[in-house]
């Protein structure tokens, strides 16, 4: 501790400096066996942040006015000061991109390096669901050729039509991933070579399957099912449902089989598709993704700080910045907005290092596996193989529940009352967590909807089927995002809410004549 | 690896389309907001931006979400002294919106407006939008002596200052490829019957053939020589025409009575007529001056300033003013040079007499050199003799003339949006 010989002192930074620091950091970094993507880091300046950050971190991205509104929301905001604008931006590619900005201290673009470039950089390149869902390597080339396809479209077709698509498909962005099977991986290069091909193909595809359509396909013959039985004899399969099974990607279903689309139409229905796929893993990982950020950026720093390289002052800071990011005010606090993912993450994320480094008796029995184990191996364990909702359930310990005061309570609206059900003590730990693992699962946080029937040889309506989870209705919503799908299928669009084996509820959109009052 | 990559002095407002998409799609609302803030605002004030809100529920990007009702289970932090089984009253009180947390809201939308600030630029492309000054085509061109510069292609002769390297560098290429082309090819015949004399046995050699060879070769490798590398006619020099160029220049000239009659309320909604058209104009012209010129009973040619704030009191002679203003165009503002505007603005009080002198000045004198003459009257009450002899005048140049009664501040702006609308059915 005597020989500190920081790097630099005071605020002020240059690039020899970030050279040298990033140089250290990599170094730490490496010893706790952090594997990253090249880092790839831009200096920016507010403004560019605030554009960064209204292209929700796409490094280039297609023209919409929602990204625009998205714009000015964050420029509203950080006028107001109501705001700061996040010190880093990091994006899943290779090289791994991130974004500092120039106000930032020298502090803030050494934590912010700790942070973003091996902390979630190697959260990127490590965790299953990154490595299944997104190919970093191709997402800056796919990005380019998506922005292309669609200016070219709003010069052909001209900016409206391309807005209300685009306006329809984001709409149904969440239902754009097959959650059970695996995707192929997204490559610009492919992508842009097989597009015509696939453009006539596809056109072809549907044509067959809507055959009987006349303003689309006047051709005679028979219907043949997408999943390629060839020739099916008027009538073979009559009585049968289409889509056989419940279809879940309803963009994918769309860009098959809606029957009017033109091909760049169902292009661009595809690439919003793939980009709600590339982001996927990142709704699903938040605490896991930023509790593993911060602990690395924490753990880094101090070592950057047991090793003489910074001095008191930065550490201070350091200290004072680091945690009023993992702060967790308590639920009945004014700025209490949900539990922050930086705060149990980074909760979690120390607590497992502490079951493996130094485990109580309660740890033994309730991580019979970890406790004791090699930390590291451990942390690199988690960080691999779960996303948040499994990594609650695996890894939330009765100390964190207990550190967070963390209760579960039941509000059911055919109660008058709330009911509080588990607070932290010995019976409520597997309950609170078993909670709050579902709280982060996807499929209970989105409505569960999936495409039921569309019926090919009647009216051409899809019936959609929404399966109600503990009595919980649709938002409102529900009818422009109707409306959007029916603009995409171009006939009647149904939906019905089913609890158990009951349809309890039907929506329809264009909303029946008599039934229009109703509503 | 680790790059570091300095993108301070990239583009900005990489968002700027965005931006633009959104003011479009939500033209309607922000131009109801603008017309309020244009009515409301005083006319110091007009070269800012303005806050803009608009209804979320109309701006929303709607998608499937769980609607408020039916069980849920929510994990909040910070315990303090509840207890298993205790029975809590819903906060806030109606719907399941509860204690917060939840996978409901997954966007934030909390308020009820969406509210942004549209910058100076944008705040007065929407104040000006759909407005189009009439007869904008300008001056004709052949009464301009404005001229400008304007190249036009290259031409052989010219001063040094306006060689065009790369152009006579090509001249010269071309030319000497053309000259040198016939003299190689002879060089090449000779050189190689030069070979084949030599290649014969020594017996059969014709040495006078050889000799002659020789001379050959050396007369014509003195010619390649001689072939300049840069000559005068290979000069080229950029070729600048003078263009009669559409006048990018206006005067604007205010006029306002300033006699008794008219009140400080009635000047200030003077003012904002003045200050609307002089940031019209001033969008549309590269220079634009300002002549204000006041009267009562004797018009005077007066700065900013005491145009708006001095006091007078006195009698009305309208002609004056446009007396005045005839003077000041032919001693400064030449109509070929100047595109010319005449605002005025008054309570309709005139001497009686003058009217009718009004409107032969107008109609004789001022009419066929201006572009535009706009007149205002603010009153409440009815129109008086200088209101018809104008009335006159406008049905004569229906084109150029334009006059509107307005009452309060609050008409302004509608009025000035009627006076220059676009005038799409011309």
């Amino acid at each position: 501790m005597t020989d500190r010989k920081p790097i630099a002192t005071g605020s002020d930074w240059n690039f020899e400096i970030l050279h040298e620091f990033e140089d250290e950091i990599a170094r730490l970094a490496d010893e706790y066996r952090l594997d990253t993507y090249p880092n790839q880091i831009e200096i920016i300046t507010t403004e560019q942040m605030m554009d960064a950050y209204a292209s929700v971190g796409m490094p280039v991205g297609y023209h919409h006015w929602s990204f625009g509104k998205q714009f000015l929301a964050v420029e509203q905001a950080y006028r107001r000061g109501q705001m700061g604008l996040a010190y880093e931006l990091v994006i899943n590619s290779d090289p791994c991109i991130a974004y500092l900005m120039e106000e930032n201290t020298l502090m803030m673009q050494v934590l912010v390096m700790a942070h973003a470039c091996y902390g979630h950089n190697s959260f990127f390149k490590g965790n299953y669901l990154f490595r299944t869902w997104t190919d970093a390597s191709s997402i800056v080339d796919y990005l380019l050729f998506a922005r292309r396809y669609i200016a070219e479209c709003e010069e052909r077709h001209g900016v409206t039509a391309v807005e209300q698509l685009l306006d329809a498909c984001h709409a149904l962005q969440n239902y754009g991933v097959d959650r059970y099977k695996r995707p192929s991986p997204i490559s610009a290069e492919e992508e842009a070579r097989r597009q015509k091909e696939r453009e006539a193909y596809l056109q072809a595809q549907v044509n067959t399957l809507w055959r009987t359509i006349p303003e689309r396909a006047p051709v005679d013959g028979e219907l043949e099912t997408v999943a390629g039985e060839g020739e099916d004899p008027l009538g073979l399969h009559a009585g049968g449902r289409y889509p056989p099974e419940p279809q879940e990607n309803l963009l994918y279903f769309i860009e098959k089989n809606a029957p009017l689309l033109a091909p760049w139409q169902r292009e661009v229905v595809r690439i919003v598709r793939k980009l709600a796929q590339y982001f996927y893993p990142q709704r699903q990982t938040q605490v896991m993704n930023e509790g593993w950020a911060t602990f690395w950026h924490y753990t880094l720093m101090n070592r950057l700080f047991d090793e003489g390289l910074v001095d008191e002052g930065l550490m201070l800071e350091f200290l004072q910045s680091h945690t009023s990011v993992v702060q967790q005010p308590p639920f009945d606090s004014p700025h209490y907005n949900g539990i922050n993912p930086y705060a149990l993450g980074f909760a979690m994320f120390t607590d497992i290092r502490r079951i493996c480094e130094s485990p109580t008796e309660e740890d033994r029995k309730w991580f019979p596996d970890s406790a004791g184990s090699d930390w590291l191996e451990t942390l690199h364990f988690a960080m691999r193989n779960f996303k948040d909702e499994s990594f609650v359930q695996q890894f939330l310990s009765p100390k964190v529940i207990r550190d967070l005061k963390l209760f579960m309570v039941i509000d059911d609206d055919q109660d008058e009352m709330l009911e509080v059900t588990a607070i932290h003590d010995e019976r409520g730990y597997r309950r609170i967590r078993e909670a709050l693992a579902t709280q982060y699962a996807l499929s209970v946080r989105e409505p569960n909807i999936q495409i039921y029937s569309a019926d090919i040889r009647g009216d051409r309506s899809l019936t959609l089927r929404h399966v109600q989870d503990s009595r919980r209705p649709l938002a409102r919503s529900v009818y422009p995002v109707m409306r959007h799908l029916h603009q995409l299928w171009g006939f009647p669009v149904k939906l019905e809410s089913i609890e158990g084996e009951e349809v309890v509820r039907r929506y329809h959109w264009p909303l029946p004549e008599e039934d229009a009052s109703a509503e | 690896m680790t790059y570091f990559i300095d993108r301070r002095a990239n583009a900005k407002r990489k968002s700027a389309v965005n931006r633009q998409r959104f003011l479009d799609r939500y033209r309607t609302h922000i131009k109801r907001s603008v017309e309020e803030a244009v009515n409301r605002r005083s006319i110091t004030d007009m070269e800012r931006g303005e806050k803009v809100s608009i209804p979320t529920r109309d701006i929303s990007e709607p998608v499937f979400q769980h609607g408020p009702g039916g069980k849920r289970t929510i994990i909040a932090p910070g315990n303090k002294e509840f207890v298993e089984g205790d029975r809590l009253r819903r906060p806030g009180g109606g719907g399941g919106g509860g204690a917060g947390e939840g996978g409901a809201s997954n966007q934030g939308e909390g308020m009820d407006e969406f509210a942004f600030t549209l910058s100076r630029e944008e705040f007065l492309d929407f104040v000006f939008d759909g407005l189009e000054l009439p007869h904008l085509e300008r001056k004709n061109l052949v009464d301009l002596d404005e001229v400008r510069p304007v190249r036009a292609g290259f031409t052989r002769e010219g001063v040094p200052a306006r060689i065009n390297i790369v152009r006579s560098m090509r001249e010269a290429h071309a030319r000497r490829i053309a000259m040198r082309g016939p003299i190689r090819r002879a060089l090449r015949e000779a050189e190689q019957a030069l070979e084949a004399e030599e290649r014969k046995d020594p017996v059969l050699r014709n040495p006078s053939r050889i000799e002659e060879l020789k001379a050959e070769i050396e007369r014509l490798e003195k010619r390649l020589e001689a072939v300049p590398f840069l000559d005068t006619y290979d000069l080229r020099y950029n070729n600048l025409v003078d263009q009669p160029q559409p006048s990018s220049k206006a005067v604007m000239f205010c006029v306002m009575d300033v006699s008794g009659s008219m009140t400080q309320a009635h000047k200030d909604i003077a003012k904002r007529f003045f200050l609307l058209l002089y940031l019209f104009l001033e969008r549309n012209y590269e220079k634009v001056e300002l002549v204000f010129v006041r009267h009562h009973t004797a018009a005077k040619e007066v700065d900013e300033e005491e145009f708006f704030y001095s006091r007078e009191t006195g009698g009305t002679i309208v002609s004056s003013a446009l007396s005045l203003v005839d003077e000041i165009i032919e001693a400064r503002y030449p109509p070929t040079q100047w595109n010319l505007y005449v605002a005025q603005a008054s309570d309709g009080d005139n001497w009686d007499d003058d009217s009718l002198t009004c409107r032969d000045l107008l109609a004789k004198s001022l009419m066929p050199r201006l572009q535009y003459f706009t007149y205002v009257e603010i009153t409440p009450h009815a129109h008086q003799a200088l209101w018809e002899e104008y009335e006159r005048v406008e049905a004569e140049y229906p084109e150029r003339f334009a006059m509107r009664q307005i009452v309060e501040a609050g008409d302004i702006y509608p009025v000035f949006r009627e006076l220059f609308r676009r005038r799409s059915t011309q």
